[in-house]
């Protein structure tokens, strides 16, 4: 398969699109939903960059949290949530707070990394 | 949540022209036979209520006034626990009388009626953005009076007799629980931090409190705020009787601190200085710790919220951007949930 343009350069381009052409000839809501399109692509964007390594230190620590072998995410996240309801894992279990921690920060890394709530988590 | 039902109505009925017409004859009735309506103009486009800015011109004197009313006139049984916009004009009457900042209501108008389901108030001259009141230099006096005016007007909307009030949904904090639970559960979509936030509140929950009338919203966007502080309390269609902190702490919500994450009440104040002035005002006497059990539950209910609005793009309800793009705010929620428990440790 081809990759010139690649996806991120897809993505890019019609990002610069719509920052440099749509948002300034667009008013009121549709101005406002062209911007909401631009954040939404420089997410996409940030994803497709951090998501495999902040994916793979996930893994790493669910799998240590919960004993498990278990390689998919989805799965273990799923696995994690079954044990913190039937109360096996709770704030005072050691590692679960600083997991949810990490993942959470990589995840708003992701999202939306000028949330202000990310800064206070980093000190 | 947009329901494309409530479109139709409003396609059908909700015309400017009808609207101007029903309240030029409001108008002539109260103000007399030379009043005319000007510059009517809808000022929000929400799926529940339709809200609409117009002045009155009569004896020499203009009148800014709004409109809130049901959309076409006409209301529907909704999904939400949003009350009526009778019970809406009932609180705002009754909070008034109570000495809270609040837009007086001018006139309320029955289902059938030209006008249709509605009630018109007085408008507040202010600003309701709460990136501008904490940023813009025009409110720098207001800023430092707001803690103080937000405490008087919580006081005195949980002071109000709940004999004096219409019929409301009572929540409290265990009720809170289960409903959100409930929502979140349905989506099947596992968020590890929002389970622990459940079995927390659950495993911590306070002794309810002697249930008063809580606002249910309040929060910057929904304060109007002049350059001399709080101007009015508005939206209050999230009202119900409950825990008294319900409100002090949705108003400490990260969320609606705009960044200013610092200054716990609402991006501008100390949760100290808010509650010395609310037991001043004759609310109760509560500590800061005694709101974390409330600010945390708030924090989830605004993530189980986000994932509600991200729901109706999934659904196909509402397929606009904002919706899908909400769902990537959730996280917000998750972190500001998770600084809340690393705090509870540093206290404990």
């Amino acid at each position: 398969m081809h990759d010139a343009p690649s996806a991120k350069e897809l993505i890019e381009a019609v990002k610069s699109f719509l920052d440099k052409t749509a948002m300034v000839q667009l008013q009121g809501h549709a101005a406002f939903h062209a911007r909401v399109a631009s954040n939404a692509l420089a997410t996409v964007l940030r994803e497709m960059e951090q998501r495999p390594a902040a994916e793979a230190r996930e893994r790493e620590r669910l799998q240590a949290l919960l004993k498990s072998d278990e390689t998919n995410v989805g799965a273990l996240n799923q696995a994690l949530c079954e044990e913190i309801r039937a109360g096996k894992l709770d704030l005072a279990s050691p590692g679960l707070l600083t997991h949810l921690k990490s993942t959470t920060i990589d995840q708003l890394s992701v999202d939306q990394p000028g949330y202000s709530g990310l800064r206070t988590a980093a000190r | 949540m947009a329901r494309p039902f409530f479109r139709v109505i409003v396609a059908k009925m909700g015309t400017a022209n009808d609207i101007e017409k029903a309240l030029t004859e409001w108008a002539r009735e109260h103000y007399g036979a030379p009043a005319a309506i000007a510059g009517l103009r809808r000022l929000s486009g929400g799926a529940s209520q339709e809200t609409w800015a117009f002045e009155v011109n009569a004896n020499e004197k203009s009148e800014p006034l709004i409109l809130r009313r049901a959309p076409g006139g006409v209301s529907a049984p909704r999904g939400s626990e949003a009350v009526t916009l009778a019970t809406e004009a009932a609180l705002l009457a009754a909070t008034d009388k109570a000495g809270v900042r609040v837009p007086g209501v001018r006139h309320v108008s029955a289902p059938g009626s030209l006008l249709g389901e509605a009630f018109i108030m007085k408008r507040i001259d202010g600003e309701t953005l709460g990136r501008k009141i904490l940023r813009d230099a025009e409110f720098e006096t207001a800023r430092s009076r707001l803690t103080q005016h937000c405490g008087e007007a919580l006081a005195g909307i949980h002071s109000v007799p709940l004999e004096n009030l219409p019929e409301l949904p009572t929540s409290l904090g265990r009720n809170q629980i289960d409903k959100y639970e409930a929502v979140y559960r349905e989506f099947g979509l596992p968020r590890p931090v929002f389970e622990v936030a459940f079995a927390w509140l659950k495993a911590n929950e306070p002794e309810p409190a002697k249930p008063v009338l809580v606002h249910g919203d309040f929060r910057l966007g929904n304060l109007i705020v002049d350059a001399n502080g709080l101007g009015a309390v508005l939206d209050w269609e999230l009202a119900h009787i409950g825990d008294p902190r319900e409100d002090i702490a949705w108003l400490c919500v990260n969320s609606w601190r705009f960044g200013q994450t610092e200054n716990r009440v609402g991006g501008f104040g100390d949760l100290g200085d808010l509650l010395d002035a609310y037991a001043a005002a004759g609310g109760a006497r509560y500590r800061p710790a005694d709101i974390d059990w409330w600010e945390i539950m708030g924090s989830l209910k605004w993530g189980v919220m986000c994932m509600t609005m991200y729901g109706a793009f999934k659904t196909g309800a509402d397929p606009s951007v904002e919706r899908a793009a909400i769902g990537r705010r959730v996280s917000e929620n998750e972190i500001d949930l998770i600084n809340l428990f690393e705090g509870l440790e540093r206290h404990a």
